[in-house]
């Protein structure tokens, strides 16, 4: 008689439920990222009196923010009903704590945006500047709650982690942008956020991916693992460029493009590896029955 | 509240005598169930909960595959080459065949209520999870916050849905319709304290006969969800039946996730601080 398998689910079917989140969120995860740093690069530019390019890195925070909300809410099962979001104020809800802080720092982005685009009131530009610039940063970590505070074995894995490698991807991604964006002479604290940002992100998906031991594999495999290769290639390579060659504005173009392109490679691996590891049942009982066997 | 509707020997009403709210909960012994799913019959015609598919799976007797929008309860079939381990039974050639009525947990912390934006999933006085489904915008947060992968959205109409433990019902003083329905009593409804202890009589009636492996599994008020709404009397590991062996609240840790994120907001500002001074421009 052949000896029976160890049973580990039933019938081979997932014990959670895997994410529903269509790619909107994966994109989101980008321009979120993007738009927070961008708001933080653009206080800071304004700050060195550098104007032209805190106007480029505060254009590209306004693009951000007004794309973000457009792809949260088409991922929304009943779209009309998105304000209902704003019902409650409730921190065990990464969601809800995202859209208030989406919300402030798109208003805030938006009035500094519409105050440097027509030239007027810059003392109210001044005040709604700075607070975008404070809101960038949580804007863009938070994301990394909001995936970890799930039952997704590979994101709740990367709990602790994932705030650092998101927060790279996002001053990887500003840096970046501006970058392509802004006369070389004037684009140098840019190219040094892009740079620190990208081996801030590298690092840490080193970290996240030697922490979560077994649960890393569908890093290393499939779409998950292309996606995860080309992140770090394009991600070194690219910051690699801007920092030897980012004086030449057609180096700091292509290198910025890569960093981008790597920052999005990124995202993308992380917000696919969740479902895979979701739909396989080991990614769920492997370390529940270690915690069990470890007695903790 | 007048009268005594008793049944079961156990009391069903969902208030006391001066109509203050009982913490109430299912009890599944599966060592009981007959697999008939008059259960998730009864669930879908009280509750209005669409079809769910007709398809074949080949999976024993279950055709429903798992809980979901549509599917509040699930009648699960493992069929398992072991010898039924009682002393009373014989002749069944090796095969045993477990049975089991899956349903949401009512987590006494639920990860899905604690993540929900909109405020939509919410307790009910009687101690269960409940979603407003006038309020639920389809963000699907909840979906992959549950350990155990119970709610999930509804296609046709952009909602999470999951059972309520039929709180409509229970606000009557009526017992929940998969409960009512069930020929076996294999699902128990009760004060949740009052099924802990007959449960607790059931394990050790099971022991006695031989059968080692019954288990209670959500009983335990101390576990990562601080103990189920609906628990269960499993004669295997939970994997087997498609449970998690140690499920825990995913929003155990936030407190110090939200740290991290703060912390790492502020290595922001301190790394395009440092960018600003050491540049020129």
């Amino acid at each position: 008689m052949v000896p029976e398998a160890t049973p580990t689910s039933y019938y081979g079917h997932p014990i959670i439920k895997p994410p529903i989140w269509k790619p909107e969120v994966g994109v989101y995860l980008f321009t979120g990222g993007l738009a927070g740093a961008s708001a933080l690069l653009a206080t800071a530019a304004r700050h060195r009196g550098n104007d032209v390019l805190a106007r480029r890195a505060l254009l590209i925070a306004f693009a951000g923010v007004t794309v973000s909300p457009v792809l949260l809410i088409m991922d929304l099962g009943v779209p009309r009903r998105f304000l209902n979001m704003l019902r409650v104020a409730k921190v065990t809800s990464p969601m809800n704590v995202g859209t208030w802080l989406l919300s402030a720092a798109g208003a805030s982005t938006g009035v500094a945006a519409a105050c440097e685009v027509l030239g007027i009131l810059p003392r109210v530009q001044r005040v709604a500047e700075t607070s975008a610039g404070l809101l960038g940063p949580p804007l863009a970590t938070y994301t990394a709650v909001l995936l970890s505070d799930t039952a997704v074995p590979v994101w709740h894995g990367a709990r602790y982690e994932l705030p650092f490698v998101f927060a790279g991807s996002a001053l990887a991604s500003a840096g970046a942008a501006a970058a392509v964006l802004t006369p070389a002479r004037d684009a140098e604290l840019a190219r040094r956020v892009a740079v620190a940002g990208a081996v801030t992100t590298l690092t840490g998906m080193q970290v996240m991916e030697r922490r979560l031991g077994d649960l890393a594999e569908p890093f290393h495999s499939g779409p998950v693992g292309r996606f995860a290769r080309a992140a770090k290639l394009l991600g070194a390579g690219g910051a690699a460029a801007l920092a030897l060659g980012g004086r030449r504005r057609p180096v700091a173009v292509a290198g910025g493009l890569s960093v981008l392109a790597g920052a999005m490679c990124e995202r993308w691996s992380i917000f696919t590896a969740g479902r895979v590891s979701a739909s396989d049942p080991r990614y769920t009982v492997e370390p529940q029955r270690r915690r069990l066997a470890s007695g903790g | 509240m007048s009268g005594t509707i008793v049944t079961h020997d156990i009391d069903i009403r969902s208030h006391d005598s001066d109509g203050t709210p009982r913490h109430m909960g299912f009890f599944t012994d599966t060592s009981i169930c007959i697999g008939c799913k008059a259960c998730e019959v009864a669930c879908k015609e009280w509750n209005h909960v669409p079809e769910d598919g007709l398809t074949f799976t080949g999976e024993s007797y279950d055709n429903t595959g798992s809980i979901g929008a549509n599917s509040w309860r699930h009648v699960a079939f493992i069929e398992q080459l072991k010898p039924l381990e009682m002393a009373d039974s014989q002749g069944t050639g090796g095969l045993r065949w477990l049975m089991a009525s899956d349903v949401c947990k009512h987590c006494s912390n639920a990860a899905c209520l604690d993540v929900c934006p909109t405020g939509a999933l919410t307790r009910t006085e009687f101690g269960t999870v409940i979603v407003q489904s006038d309020v639920c915008n389809g963000c699907g947060y909840c979906v992959p916050a549950c350990p155990f992968g119970v709610i999930d959205r509804r296609e046709e109409d952009g909602r999470a849905w999951k059972c309520t433990l039929c709180y409509d019902r229970l606000r009557g003083d009526m017992e929940p319709a998969c409960a009512q329905a069930c020929p076996t009593k294999s699902i128990q409804f009760g004060r949740i304290d009052e099924l802990l202890r007959i449960a607790d009589g059931r394990v050790e009636t099971l022991h006695a006969r031989g059968e080692s492996q019954a288990r209670l599994y959500g009983a335990d008020r101390g576990d990562g969800v601080g103990g189920f709404g609906a628990f269960f009397l499993l004669l295997d590991e939970p994997e087997v039946y498609g449970l998690p062996p140690d499920p825990v609240v995913t929003t155990r840790d936030l407190g110090r996730v939200w740290s991290m994120a703060g912390a790492a907001a502020l290595t922001m500002i301190a790394t395009v601080g440092a960018a600003l001074l050491r540049g020129r421009r």
